[in-house]
Formats: structure tokens, C-alpha cells, sequence
């Protein structure tokens, strides 16, 4: 299968100070695939080199070593943009363009036509719910979390095969940030392949069928989320929480599995489980205590120590 | 190509416009207007020739003006604010956008000295100079190709330096370019090998504007001839092209922050 993206001995030095010439490793040697049709996850802390690696595949910056490819094509070939999407890390536009003529430039520079470019406007702006009272104001008038909209509604202006997105849910409120997954996720469903850095892990967790974690620009760990979590040889816990039961009448639940945590809560109790095969024992008994089971979510701590465990060195 | 930087010199004319660049027209047209009127008033004989002195000299040093405090900032600025994330991850070529921001500029200039040239003009239909109000167009056009020249040169060191740097140097370069055939022909009679040959780098180095300087003949109602502003066109084409080269080459291997 040919490769969306992929990276070699990705290396990026950046340079400090004006005289003596310090150098910074941002990135080191980073071998990287993904495969078309994924949504792709890339994970990392603060300063991992991220956006370093982002900037390199979209032609910003030029790497100090390695190579790389995206849709078979060596990235210092511009004619390529013409199938890729990117929204930058707290994108920032043209602030004397309106959301419409902004859309309506790149447009001409993916070469649309004009009938297209109205069309394709109007249809990415409400897709990424960018109300139409402001697709006519001036982008010095938004707000943060409304430039964001507007960088995801532009990276799609040419339906590329490849969606590259920095850190998409920064700055949203927590409708906009469903609004945005799901559209994330109907990208994949269109057949496109979506490759975002993020350090939110649910959104992560939600969406991504691959992942790659940095560190300190090393790669630590890549692979199917599902496995890499498994692998910790960790067992996901599960919150239950039900209501016309009180703590007291679920005794019965830590008594029969080990490590299993009944709280009160103010319509009924929560229950945490560690394994998914004692879920079924804990509804029974939610059910047996005449409550009714309100959500059972998986609580995010494993990915968010397998995280943790590979930013922070240790 | 040609439809991309079509795409960005646009762009970059709207804003121009926006940021109210063209906002030096209304006081230009005050300042000549006001010139006129009080000129016209005092019956001194030549104020057909004070007009046009004033008129073409201050056209000049508001298009300089334009040409470089826009010029340095036409490309640093889209480095400073990011803008330039989004348009290079479309199909658009580093070479590509430097012309296109270049042309955007000549183009913003083109309206502003057309603008003023007819406020020239029609100062001087005003003071009675009809002749003149036509014969003034070859100086104008003269002007307009020497600020096509000042913005190559603010383009090239911004692509490498600070924008107040850049402005500074190019207004050396601008002044320098004025005396460079004069300071060459004065080096030639010192005598001195190092000053003839000091000058004559810096003679072949700048660009040569005195090519341009036509605004004391024109007061005086000479036109130039066709074949004289063809060779000025020419060598401003010329010299323009390899600021522009030199510029894409910087600008190609550049990082952006
Ligand atoms: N222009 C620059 N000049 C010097 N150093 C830089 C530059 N940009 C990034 N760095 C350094 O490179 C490293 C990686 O930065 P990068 O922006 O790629 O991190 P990131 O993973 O995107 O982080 P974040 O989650 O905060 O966005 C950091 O140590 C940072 O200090
Ligand atoms: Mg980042």
C-alpha cells in the first residue's frame, strides 16, 4: 500500500542567538508512515516538535537532515499542495480579508473557478459552523476560537486527499470541539486521510485510528491506539453511573471484585470498575439494587498515563 | 503561473487600499491644490514652472514614501503575522508570491502617481498652463518607473533583513542612486585609481536614477523623448528583474518563523 506521508530521518535544528550560533535539536531522526485512509493521531507535550515536523512537510521550514514524502511526491514540490489541506496551529489570516473573501482568495489559488469557489464557501463555512451573520465581518473582528472554524473551513477548500491539522480543537468551545470531531470523522468517512497533532486526549482517543507519541523530538511509540494501550498490560476502567440505588444497597459490588469503587452521588452512585469483564456483574447488581443504569464510559487514565509515561521521560 | 501571482498581486492591492494607503492622495491633492490657488494669486510670472517644480518633486517623495515603508513590509510582515502558513501550503511557488506582492505594489503606485499626476495636471489648466498640464505626463512617467525601482530595491532587504533596516538601507540606496553617475564622473577627473574604482562600483552597483530625474526640464516644457523614457523602461525592466532574482534566491531558502 503507498504511503500518504512518509518520513525518514526527519532531523530539524534550529538556531539560536545572532552572533554564536546556538543550535536547538527540535527534531531527531523521525521515521514516520501513514497509511491512506486513517485518521492519524500525533501525540506529544509542550515543545515535542510537532508543529516542527508539521512545518517541514508543508515546505515553511527546510530540515537538517532526512527526508520525507507526502502522496509519493519529495515535499520541496509545491505542485502537491494542490491535493493537501493544513490548518496551522492557531491559525492567523489576512485580518483586513471577510471569512468569504478569505475563502474566496485561496480558492483562486487552488486555480477554482468563480461559480466553484461561491459554491465551496458557502458549503465549508456552514460545515464548520461559522454562523452567517460573520462570513461577511472582517477576520480582525474574531474571535480565536472563530479563526480556528475559519483554518479548518480553508483547509478544505481544494476536498484534498490529505488533511494535515495542527492542534484542530484549540481555542474551541465544547460545541464547537463536536462539531469539529464529527467533521473530522466524516472526513475519514469520505475517504480522505486526516493527520492531526493534539494533546487532547479524548478527542484523540474519539478519533484517531493511529498514533505516533513524540518526546522531546524523538519518537517514542507508534502504532494502533487500541494495541499500544493494551500493551501496558493495563486493564481499562469504566465508570457506571446509575441513580435510584444508593451506595449502601451496591455493598455487594466490592465484595464480589477486587479493586472496585462504590460512591454516593446526590441522584444515586457511581461505580468504577477496572476490566471489561466485570461490567456485566456490576449492571446486575445496579438492576438487582432496583436502579437504572445512567452511562458507562470508560475513564480516560490509560491513555492518559501512556501519555504521560512517554513525554515525561521516566 | 501567471494566475497565481495574478491571485496574490491583487490581493495585495486590496490591501494596500485597505490599509488605506491611497489615504496620501487627499493630502497631496490639498497640498497642490492649495499651491495653485495661492500661486495663482500672486501674479510672479512663472508659477506654471513653481507648480510643476512642487508638484512632480512632492509625487516623487510620496511615492518613495509608499515604495518603501510598503515595500519592506510586504514580505516581512506576512513572515511576523503567520499569514504565510496558509498560502504556501497551497500550490503557490516562493517566486511566484514575491512577484506577486511586487506587482501588487507597482500597481498600488501606478493609481497613486496617476491619481496625483492629474491633480498636477489639473492645477496647472487651473493657473492657465495647458500646455504644460500635458507636456508634464513624460516626467511623470519617468517618476512612477524610478519608484518601480525603489520598490525592488525594499523588497530585496526585507527578504533578508529587518523591516526598519530595510528601510533605511533603501533610502541610501535611493539617494546614492541619484549621485551615482555625478559621483563616477567626479571620480573620473580625481584622478585616483581607488575612487575610480570605488565609484565605479557603486555606479554599477546602485541602480542609476539620475535616469529618471526629469522634473526641472519638465517645468520648463520639455517632453522627453519617446526613445529616452523606452531606455529608461528598459533599464528599470532589467534592473528590476535581477532585484527580483536575487530576492527569490534569498527568499527560497528562507525558514519562515
Ligand atoms: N522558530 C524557532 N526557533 C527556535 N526554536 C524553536 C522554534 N520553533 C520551535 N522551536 C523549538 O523546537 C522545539 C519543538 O517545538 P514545536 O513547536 O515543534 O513543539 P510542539 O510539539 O508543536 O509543541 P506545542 O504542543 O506546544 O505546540 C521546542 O523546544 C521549541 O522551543
Ligand atoms: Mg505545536
Amino acid at each position: 500500500m503507498e504511503h500518504v506521508i512518509e518520513i525518514e530521518g526527519l532531523t530539524k535544528d534550529y538556531e539560536k542567538g545572532f552572533l554564536k550560533k546556538k543550535k536547538i535539536r527540535a527534531l531527531e531522526g523521525l521515521d514516520l508512515k501513514v497509511e491512506p485512509g486513517q485518521i492519524f493521531g500525533f501525540l506529544g507535550g509542550n515543545g515535542a516538535g510537532k508543529t516542527t515536523t508539521i512545518k517541514i512537510l508543508m515546505g515553511l521550514i527546510f530540515p537538517t537532515g532526512g527526508s520525507a514524502k507526502i502522496l509519493g511526491a519529495d515535499i520541496s514540490d509545491v505542485k502537491i499542495h494542490s491535493r493537501i489541506g493544513y490548518c496551522p496551529e492557531n491559525p492567523y489570516f489576512y485580518d483586513y480579508l471577510k471569512a468569504n473573501e478569505l475563502m474566496d482568495y485561496f480558492g483562486r489559488l487552488f486555480g477554482l473557478e468563480t461559480a466553484k469557489r461561491k459554491a465551496v464557501t458557502e458549503e465549508l463555512l456552514t460545515k464548520v459552523g461559522l454562523e452567517e451573520k460573520d462570513w461577511n465581518r472582517q477576520l480582525r473582528k474574531f474571535s480565536k476560537g472563530m479563526l480556528q472554524r475559519v483554518g479548518i473551513a480553508q483547509s478544505l477548500v481544494n476536498d484534498p486527499e490529505l488533511v494535515v491539522l495542527d492542534e484542530p480543537m484549540s481555542g474551541l468551545d465544547p460545541v464547537g470541539r463536536r462539531e469539529i470531531r464529527e467533521l473530522i470523522a466524516g472526513l475519514r468517512q469520505s475517504g480522505k486521510t486526516v493527520f492531526m497533532s493534539s494533546h487532547i486526549l479524548s478527542d484523540i482517543e474519539a478519533l484517531c485510528d493511529n498514533v505516533a507519541i513524540l518526546r522531546g523530538g524523538k519518537l517514542v511509540a507508534t502504532g494502533r491506539l487500541d494495541e499500544l494501550l493494551a500493551s501496558e498490560g493495563g486493564e481499562r476502567t469504566f465508570e457506571v453511573n446509575a441513580n435510584g440505588v444508593k451506595a449502601i444497597d451496591l455493598i455487594g459490588i466490592p465484595g464480589s471484585i477486587r479493586g472496585a469503587v462504590v460512591t454516593e452521588k446526590p441522584s444515586g452512585a457511581s461505580i468504577q470498575v477496572a476490566g471489561d469483564e466485570h461490567l456485566s456483574t456490576v449492571l446486575a447488581e445496579i438492576k438487582k439494587a432496583g436502579g437504572n443504569v445512567v452511562s458507562v464510559q470508560p475513564v480516560r487514565q490509560s491513555l492518559e498515563e501512556l501519555f504521560v509515561k512517554e513525554t515525561s521521560g521516566s | 503561473m501567471l494566475r497565481n501571482i495574478f491571485a496574490i498581486a491583487r490581493n495585495t492591492f486590496r490591501e494596500a487600499v485597505r490599509d488605506r494607503v491611497l489615504y496620501n492622495l487627499v493630502v497631496f491633492v490639498l497640498l497642490i491644490t492649495g499651491c495653485a490657488v495661492f500661486l495663482g494669486d500672486l501674479t510672479a510670472g512663472n508659477e506654471d514652472r513653481t507648480v510643476t517644480n512642487i508638484g512632480l518633486s512632492a509625487m516623487l517623495l510620496f511615492g518613495v514614501f509608499i515604495a518603501i515603508f510598503v515595500g519592506v513590509s510586504l514580505v516581512s510582515k506576512e513572515i511576523e503575522k503567520r499569514t504565510l502558513y496558509t498560502i504556501f501550503s497551497k500550490p503557490i511557488g516562493r517566486g511566484e508570491f514575491i512577484v506577486g506582492k511586487y506587482l501588487g505594489l507597482c500597481v498600488t503606485l501606478l493609481v497613486n502617481v496617476a491619481v496625483m499626476g492629474i491633480g498636477v495636471s489639473l492645477a496647472l489648466v487651473y493657473i492657465g498652463a495647458s500646455s504644460l498640464a500635458a507636456s508634464v505626463w513624460g516626467a511623470i512617467l519617468l517618476i512612477y518607473l524610478e519608484l518601480t525601482i525603489v520598490t525592488g530595491v525594499a523588497i530585496l532587504f526585507s527578504s533578508f533583513s529587518t523591516p526598519a533596516l530595510s528601510a533605511l538601507l533603501t533610502f541610501l540606496v535611493w539617494v546614492i542612486g541619484h549621485f551615482s553617475a555625478s559621483l563616477r564622473d567626479l571620480a573620473e577627473g580625481l584622478g585616483s585609481d581607488a575612487a575610480r574604482w570605488l565609484f565605479g562600483f557603486i555606479y554599477y552597483v546602485f541602480p542609476n536614477l539620475s535616469h529618471y530625474e526629469f522634473v526641472t526640464l519638465a517645468a520648463r516644457g520639455e517632453v522627453p523623448p519617446v526613445s529616452y523614457i523606452g531606455g529608461a523602461a528598459l533599464y528599470a525592466i532589467v534592473f528590476n528583474a535581477i532585484l527580483l532574482a536575487i530576492t527569490i534566491v534569498i527568499f527560497r531558502r528562507r525558514n519562515l518563523k
